[in-house]
């Protein structure tokens, strides 16, 4: 069971917490503007990351608010947790 | 009675020894299979069956050859027993770690009819037939075979014991426990562990399966160490005895089983039985240990085949020798530290049997002072006795010399495994030790420590010293100061020989098929073989073509046997072969514990509204909506559920109801953007919604698909009450702050649940008006004042009431809002003042009803999320200016087919016939048996979603989607329920009062 530290709680376990998918994808501002495949891509394509992997989830059974979390999609630690606002940490450059 | 217990098995010699856990001054009296037998206070169920000279204990799965107990520990694949009786009764107990108490009943579970005479014994003759993929491929052929005659037989023959019938009447309890270092294994390396992390001021648990902690070691050099280290570590730590770390999960999170009172009487087990502790460390000390292992030649499974470390626990613990005249069989030099203990406790040693050749070290030289027979560079390739060993025949490995040996119990050891389970379930990596022959631990720094065994830290003073060093890192890993230096004062251990990596003795293939690998299964050398030739060399693919390593023991014993020969049969390296995944639990764990209080009343809240018991007073039958209790139905003088339905929806149509909608969904939305927000959410526009009135909307997902729909009414301008679906009312709320929170911040809007602030009694009926009117004297309700679809603050019989006047039935309809705590006072006053126009009470059943014959659909029932607002025929209620969530799929090319499946309306051809809901609709009439397979497949057209009986209109009705059904309009199709074919006509689904003007009235 995953420790996820809330940005305004602090740390709880995991039963607490409703996961809420792949972060930092907007909603697009002229839907109607787009075709049928962007639409989709939007709607159903979700990267199936191997490694740090930046997701949403909801304090649901505590402070009820939405935030981001970085976490490892293998190791399933997780480094970092911020407001929705926030960026997320740019990936180191490669060798 | 007690049976006669076999002379100087329990030799007094041995028990003087100390560090025994039975008191040989209480016996114990239990059954097993029907005899008594007696024990001592501390025995287990093992060790009393060997000290009264009991050898077979079950049955093999597929064989159904006579098996013993093999090990003394969590390990034992063989000694399962079925334990207590009726809802007591617990199944596939291990004998080797049930603790006796007076009365236990224990039964064998995989024998029938009887332990010495096995029907399916036979099958140990056709052993040649039933090889690895036997099931696969046996029983592909026929279906009807397969049900009539292979699946009930199989099922009797797998065996393992009988779940339980009727509820567990046993009590379980469930605690968390936070601490910064977890000490997994209360031997000595886990003692010295926890003793560092308590002396450098850390926050300690440690758990320890067996009911004493460093356990068997009272004969120990050391032990004057560990009973200062034991006294420490309870008086500093945590210590949970009896309890088993099954399951090691993320982020230092771990959960345990403790037998709190498994060990007591039935009558003597006051609160709890098991207790589940869930665990989150900081750090973690694994000091599992390690499982020793079988070796594999033929006849290795016969009773009276030990492992050689269980023959230690049982001499050390229990005073048990398992035989009096002994051979033992080995590849490492521990085994002969046992032959000695056994041999100075009175058993004589008939030949240690080596695999190793040209022994050097001391243990040898001190079995050999002893007068040891050793034949180095021998293997045993027959065990002679069926259901007790009488002797082994031994061989040269370098294929000379043969010879017969009689004895009565075989040790054997194929060295130690780490138990590496927890240390893998929480994603640790392994890796092979050529040295050690086994896979250990590939320790990186954020995995658990470990010691002890588990990372082959063998003997007393290794284990004291790497677990002093794993313990003190822990606590150092935590900010916390090292604890001074570990002052015991430790003898050096003899230098030894190395164990020598040794899969299997090499036989005929023939005789592969008594070579046992995995007990538990019946996996034989010939399984694996098989397995290899025919491709399946993955151990992934091997575990599941053999059964090796399923089961309830998870071959902790054969899995490393399976691996070594996969390796030797592939050519491979058995370094490059990964084992199969190790998963949670560790050993099996009774539902009980799992769901702990979570049973009964407290396994999920009941909701109930403010009137609930004013409905209990009036007979009203409950239904569950969510976790609500909702009123179903009034039913009067022994009613029936159509009776009284029909009653309450003619009294709606005739007269007037009164409904308890108070579970309905409510959500304030308040702020400057309110508005624009709900533009935002549903489908339809709410800019120009004036205040005081109300309107009907639908929210869809962002696939376009209905999410929930519901009546919403601007208040203020800046303030609307917004209603959901009662069983949605959270999932809505939690809609609306996702998207407020994560995509819109920029809206000035909160939401607020209002659904058990606001009770909502309903009021339905053409004499509505009147009654309302006798509780509001003063207010003008009429259509013009108060109009259809509009919103008031009235005072109600003296509270202060939001009503809006809003329908679900199609009738005159007011709904009042009134504070909790008032409802139960107006409602009374309702039904006072409504008797003289006939006031009925109904349930949500006439309530849907009502519903249907408006073709009101309920989101959740009448659709799937697989339907559009516009599959539901409600393009007026969404938007083309506007965009909202869900808009721009509702262009998709698929959500835009016209024929898509629509909502319709069916009336039967039979007007009495009700179609069940659910029922498939078809458009072939021509279907001769609907219980029969078809001649070719007949397409489903769709399906009935509502049905009902109308008392008003004196027919059925029912509501379904139908694929492309707004154009079918007409059209007889069919629903096919319980073997027929019902006709039905599609037409509109509003079925009562289509113009609505009783509704607006
Ligand atoms: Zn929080």
């Amino acid at each position: 069971m995953l420790l996820i530290d809330c940005p305004h709680c602090g740390p709880r376990d995991e039963t607490e917490f409703h996961a809420g998918g792949e972060a930092h994808i907007a909603r697009p501002e002229k839907a109607a503007e787009l075709t049928d495949a962007q639409w989709a891509d939007y709607l159903f394509m979700r990267s199936n990351t191997k490694g740090w992997f930046a997701e949403r989830w909801v304090h649901a059974a505590g402070c009820r608010r939405w935030f981001n979390v970085e976490r490892h999609t293998v190791t399933h630690e997780i480094r970092r947790t911020y407001p929705m606002a926030g960026a997320p940490t740019e990936p180191e450059e490669g060798p | 009675m007690t049976a006669t217990r076999p002379a100087n098995l329990r030799a007094p010699p041995v028990r003087a020894r100390g560090g025994d856990w039975v008191d040989d001054t209480r016996p114990i009296a239990v059954s097993f299979d029907g005899r008594a037998y007696t024990g001592l206070a501390g025995d287990t169920l093992a060790s009393a069956l060997l000290a009264n000279g009991v050898r077979v204990v079950g049955r093999s799965l597929k064989y159904h050859r006579p098996r013993g107990i093999l090990s003394a520990g969590f390990e034992e694949p063989n000694a399962l027993v079925q334990l207590g009786k009726g809802a007591h009764s617990e199944p596939n107990a291990l004998a080797t770690r049930v603790e006796i108490y007076d009365g236990m009943t224990a039964t064998s579970v995989n024998r029938w009819p009887s332990l010495s005479h096995d029907v399916f014994a036979a099958f140990g003759l056709l052993a040649r037939f039933m090889p690895a993929g036997f099931y696969y491929k046996t029983f592909l052929g026929s279906r009807v075979l397969w049900d009539r005659l292979y699946e009930p037989f199989l099922r009797r023959m797998a065996g393992f014991g009988r779940a339980p019938v009727g509820a567990d009447p046993e009590n379980y309890d469930q605690r968390h426990l936070q601490c910064d270092v977890l000490v997994v294994g209360g031997g000595v390396a886990g003692l010295a562990s926890a003793r560092a992390a308590c002396a450098s001021g850390a926050r300690v648990v440690l758990i320890e399966d067996n009911p004493e902690l460093a356990a068997g070691l009272a004969a120990s050099p050391a032990k004057e160490w560990i009973d200062v280290a034991i006294g420490v570590v309870k008086q500093d730590a945590t210590v949970l005895t009896r309890t088993t770390v099954f399951g090691a999960y993320d982020a230092g999170y771990f959960a345990a089983l403790q037998r709190a009172s498994d060990h007591l009487p039935q009558e003597a087990r006051a609160g709890v039985r098991q207790r589940l502790w869930l665990i989150r460390a900081k750090q973690v000390v694994l000091a599992t240990g390690a499982i020793e292992r079988p070796l594999v030649f033929p006849n290795n499974d016969r009773p009276g085949v030990y492992l050689a470390g269980a023959a230690r626990a049982y001499l050390d613990r229990f005073g048990v020798l398992v035989g009096r005249n002994v051979v033992a069989f080995t590849n490492n030099d521990e085994t002969y530290a046992t032959v000695i203990a056994l041999k100075k406790a009175g058993a004589a040693i008939a030949a240690i049997v080596d695999v190793r050749a040209n022994l050097t070290g001391g243990a040898v030289a001190l079995a050999k002072h002893e007068g040891i027979r050793v034949l180095e560079g021998y293997v045993v390739v027959d065990v002679r006795g069926r259901s007790a060993v009488r002797g082994v025949t031994i061989a040269a490995l370098d294929g000379g010399r043969r010879e017969k040996i009689a004895c009565d119990a075989l040790l054997m050891s194929g060295g130690w495994s780490p138990a590496v389970h927890l240390f893998s379930q929480q994603g640790g990596k392994l890796i092979y030790d050529p040295g050690m022959a086994a896979f250990v631990p590939d320790r990186r720094p954020a995995d658990p420590w470990c010691a002890g065994a588990l990372c082959g830290e063998t003997g007393v003073d290794a284990a004291i010293t790497g677990g002093w060093r794993a313990g003190s890192s822990a606590a150092t890993a935590l900010g916390k100061p090292a604890p001074r230096g570990l002052t015991a004062e430790l003898p050096d251990e003899p230098k030894g020989d190395a164990p020598l990596a040794f899969w299997r003795v090499p036989v005929a293939p023939s005789a592969e098929r008594k070579c046992f690998i995995d007990f538990q299964n019946d996996s034989t050398l010939a399984d694996v073989s098989l397995a290899v030739r025919e491709g399946f060399t993955h151990p992934e693919h091997v575990k599941r073509y053999t059964l090796t390593g399923f089961g309830t023991d998870q071959g902790k014993t054969g899995n490393i046997n399976a691996l070594g020969n996969i390796a030797e049969r592939t050519g491979g390296d058995l370094a490059r072969l990964a084992p199969t995944t190790f998963r949670p639990p560790f050993l099996p764990v009774t539902f009980g514990a799992l769901a702990g209080r979570e049973k009964g009343a407290l396994l999920d809240p009941v909701r109930v509204t403010a009137l609930h018991d004013w409905h209990v007073a009036a007979g009203a039958a409950f239904e569950n909506v969510g976790q609500w209790k909702r009123p179903w139905y009034y039913p009067k003088d022994g009613e029936t559920l159509d009776q009284a339905v029909t009653r309450e929806c003619l009294a709606v149509r005739n007269n007037v109801g009164i409904l308890d909608a108070s579970t309905l969904g409510k959500i304030e939305i308040v702020g400057a953007d309110a508005a624009a927000f709900l533009n935002r959410v549903y489908t339809n526009a709410w800019s120009k919604l004036g205040v005081g009135r109300s309107r009907y909307g639908l929210m869809c997902r962002e696939d376009g698909m209905l999410f929930d729909d519901g009546t919403t009414t601007r208040l203020a301008p800046d303030r609307f009450l917004m209603t959901t679906t009662t069983g949605n009312a959270a999932a809505v709320l939690d809609w609306l702050e996702e998207w407020l929170q994560t995509e819109w911040p920029d809206l000035k809007v909160y939401c607020t649940s209002v659904t058990d602030h606001w009770s909502t009694i309903a009021l339905a009926g053409p004499r509505a008006r009147e009654v309302l009117q006798c509780l509001a004297p003063g207010t003008a309700l009429d259509a013009e004042n108060f109009p259809f679809m509009s919103y008031q603050e009235v005072v109600v019989a003296g509270v202060a009431a939001r009503v809006f006047r809003i329908s679900f039935t199609g009738e005159l309809s007011f709904e009042i809002n009134v504070p909790w705590h008032d409802a139960r006072h107006v409602w009374e006053a309702a039904i006072t003042a409504g008797a003289a126009f006939g006031i009925t009470p109904y349930g949500t059943e006439a309530m849907h009803v009502l519903r249907a014959e408006k073709g009101y659909p309920i989101i959740g029932q009448d659709t799937d999320g697989t339907v559009t607002p516009l599959d539901l025929g409600m393009a007026w209620a969404v938007s083309t200016k506007k965009d909202f969530l869900g808009k721009r799929s509702l262009a998709r090319p698929d959500t835009a087919r016209p024929d898509r499946k629509q909502f319709v309306g069916l009336l039967t051809s039979d007007p009495s016939r009700v179609i069940p809901e659910g029922a498939q609709i078809v458009s072939e009439s021509n279907i001769a048996d609907v219980r029969l397979p078809q001649s070719s497949p007949v397409p489903m057209e769709g399906h009935v979603t509502s049905s009902y009986f109308s008392a008003v209109l004196g027919r059925s009705i029912a509501l379904a989607l139908v694929r492309d059904g707004f154009r079918r309009t007409g059209e007889t199709v069919y629903a096919v329920a319980d073997g027929h074919a019902i006709a039905a006509r599609i037409g509109p689904t509003v079925f009562y009062d289509p113009d609505g003007t009783r509704r607006d009235g």
